[in-house]
């Protein structure tokens, strides 16, 4: 196999409240051999938020970021589900819209730049899926996850609209997703089944509608407990976030005691594929989780 | 007795409750033979007319125009008369479930209570709000550019599928929901409505507006019609800037909180993001979790103060900067 390159786009979070998401994904692609570079050009994506204020401002600046990932003529991969759907809602946009990619361009080449269309957009969950192969991944596992039954949670952003993604996730069912269980069966984890795993997690109304963000976030949390889940993990580090660090309030508010460690998709495959404790970052998990890592080196 | 290669021997299950008269719902299976024309309509009208009666659906069209049979099936919301059923037995290992569209309003089994979606229908206002005379002499003629702005959101059938759908709706039910606000903006953009302003102002209001709406394109990925009710949600947030309707609050200020940041480094200051939008005022109700994240290196000293600007910038910060000052047409 030729070895696999993309130009990686961090994404906000990744750069400030979630470090354990660039380290373990790095680790992963060192592990994997997978080329990355980091597109340190890049800004937010808008996060649907900005989307919502000003959709052409959105357009403009995620057009920018594809540029870089263009003029490398590399893939971009994302690792937030969200950074993917705004991604790609820009470039299917510019991509069926010549008008609007004239306008976008017109913009774009008072800095120099020009969005052609060339790059594709792709998570990095669907990377290591598709085009890296669960068969050479699970080679490659030198401490199986054997002991964990791991609920897999998917995010919206990924798998909806799924007419928008399915050229880039393999076709994933957005009522039955299925690539992040095969992800863990390959790590040997145990996949857990519940309603919630495609659920939303309330993260963008978690300021201005508090108690409908908590309450999706408690459903699936509880879901996934009451399936005897041991930890969950996501390809989204929002959903993380909403599910990391309100275990507290959103306990308070479903009434019951709520402790289950959430991870991020590539920290879950970095554990298995033997990357450092440090890489894995478990200590800015606020959620206790850094014992799974002694846990699953434990005979 | 041979079964042809097209027709595929498989047990349906089916969500069965009578409000009158059963204490629980419970799930029952029918024995059927599903061929590759048949629609989840026929498989619904089988199990009433071969194998059970008293099995209970709406139904009226069977030309995906009328909008009654919405159902859901594993999760999935359909209109039973334009789902192909070995479709969704190919997508669901052929183990499929018919559900109602919302199991906490059913009258009898298929059968729901779909009260709160024409309340919530009605609110916004979905007809042309405008002074015709009684005695026209002449139309009033809409331009191409017109009809194109309406993106199809004429085309929604009232089914109900997205609003079943929507979970923001079932954590909060004064929430409009994905319907509603697809009308509000089908009339709101019409050029022949007076309205525009009212409705803007209702969908804009906390809580019921669309502010709540979560983003998790549930109702793109539910409607029958390819609507995407969620494009249409953004165009109101969007006409709420354009008219100059939005009012500074939490929600506006997040969202034009994102140029600020990303003028500043390219990349959200996430901690800014939440100081900005709730105000030094609204802060105290973040302080505990702050302290957590804090705790736990979230939100972290890497090259200065939290909340002083120590986030990380962009590479050729220039250009988004030039870019957002050539581009923004929006202001709050």
């Amino acid at each position: 196999m030729s070895q696999l390159k993309y130009a990686l786009f961090t994404g906000c979070t990744a750069k400030q409240s979630t470090p354990e998401l660039l380290s373990s994904t790095l680790a992963v692609a060192d592990k994997l051999g997978i080329e990355i570079t980091i597109l340190e050009e890049a800004s937010c994506c808008g996060a649907s938020h900005l989307q919502d204020f000003d959709a052409f401002l959105a357009h403009v600046l995620n057009a920018r970021n594809i540029c870089y990932a263009e003029k490398l003529g590399l893939t971009m991969i994302t690792i937030c589900n969200t950074c993917q759907l705004n991604s790609a809602l820009t470039k299917h946009a510019l991509d069926s819209d010549p008008l609007l990619k004239a306008r976008i361009n017109e913009k774009l080449a008072e800095v120099g730049l020009e969005y052609k269309g060339s790059s594709e957009i792709k998570h990095f969950l669907y990377v290591l899926i598709d085009e890296y192969g669960l068969d050479k991944i699970q080679e490659k596992v030198v401490t199986p996850l054997s002991k964990f039954n791991i609920a897999p949670f998917y995010g919206c952003h990924n798998i909806r609209p799924s007419e928008l993604h399915e050229s880039s996730n393999g076709h994933e069912n957005p009522y039955a997703p299925t690539s992040l269980d095969r992800l863990i069966v390959a790590l040997e984890g145990k996949p857990v089944d519940y309603q919630s795993k495609n659920k939303c997690c309330g993260f963008h109304v978690e300021l201005q509608a508090n108690h409908t963000s908590e309450i999706l976030a408690g459903n699936a949390l509880v879901d996934a407990i009451d399936n005897k889940a041991d930890m969950m993990v996501t390809p989204c580090p929002l959903c993380h976030l909403k599910m990391d660090t309100y275990q507290d309030s959103i306990g308070e508010l479903m009434g019951r005691d709520i402790e289950i460690p959430v991870l991020h998709m590539p920290q879950m495959v970095a554990l298995a594929l033997g990357a450092t404790e440090e890489e894995i970052g478990l200590k800015y998990h606020v959620s206790k989780a850094k014992s799974i890592y002694s846990n699953a080196k434990a005979l | 007795m041979k079964f042809n290669n097209e027709t595929r021997k498989v047990t349906i299950k089916a969500f069965r409750f009578n409000a009158e008269t059963d204490y629980l719902p419970y799930i029952k299976q029918y024995e059927l033979e599903v061929g590759k024309d048949d629609l989840v309509l026929d498989l619904m009208n089988r199990i009433k007319w071969e194998h059970d009666g008293s099995f209970s659906y709406r139904r009226s069209c069977r030309h995906g125009i009328c909008g009654a049979c919405g159902i859901k099936v594993n999760g999935k919301p359909v209109l039973a008369c334009k789902q192909n059923a070995i479709e969704l037995l190919d997508m669901f290992d052929n183990d499929i479930t018919l559900e109602p569209q919302s199991k906490k309003r059913v009258i009898k089994d298929m059968i729901i209570d779909k009260k709160d979606f024409w309340e919530k229908h009605a609110k916004v206002k979905p007809y042309v709000v405008a002074n015709v005379e009684s005695h026209p002499t002449k139309e009033t003629k809409q331009s191409i550019e017109a009809f194109d702005a309406l993106l199809n959101s004429d085309l929604c059938i009232q089914c109900g599928n997205c609003h079943y759908a929507c979970p923001s709706l079932e954590a909060n039910p004064d929430f409009l929901g994905p319907a509603a606000l697809n009308a509000a903006y089908r009339f709101s953009i019409d050029t022949r409505d007076n309205a525009s302003e009212e409705r803007l102002k209702l969908t804009s209001k906390p809580n019921i507006g669309v502010w709540d709406c979560v983003k998790c394109f549930e109702c793109a990925q539910a409607c029958p019609k390819d609507i995407n009710p969620i494009e249409k949600i953004t165009k109101l947030h969007n006409m709420q800037f354009e008219y100059g309707i939005a009012e500074r609050n939490i929600a506006t200020k997040h969202a034009e909180g994102f140029v600020r940041s990303m003028k500043k480094h390219g990349f959200l200051d996430e901690a800014d993001i939440v100081v900005y939008s709730e105000g030094y005022l609204g802060m105290y109700k973040h302080l505990k979790t702050a302290y957590k994240m804090m705790k736990a290196g979230k939100i972290h000293f890497t090259d200065g103060l939290p909340f002083v600007d120590n986030v990380p910038k962009s590479k050729n910060l220039s250009e988004i900067q030039k870019l957002i000052k050539i581009s923004q047409t929006n202001k709050l």
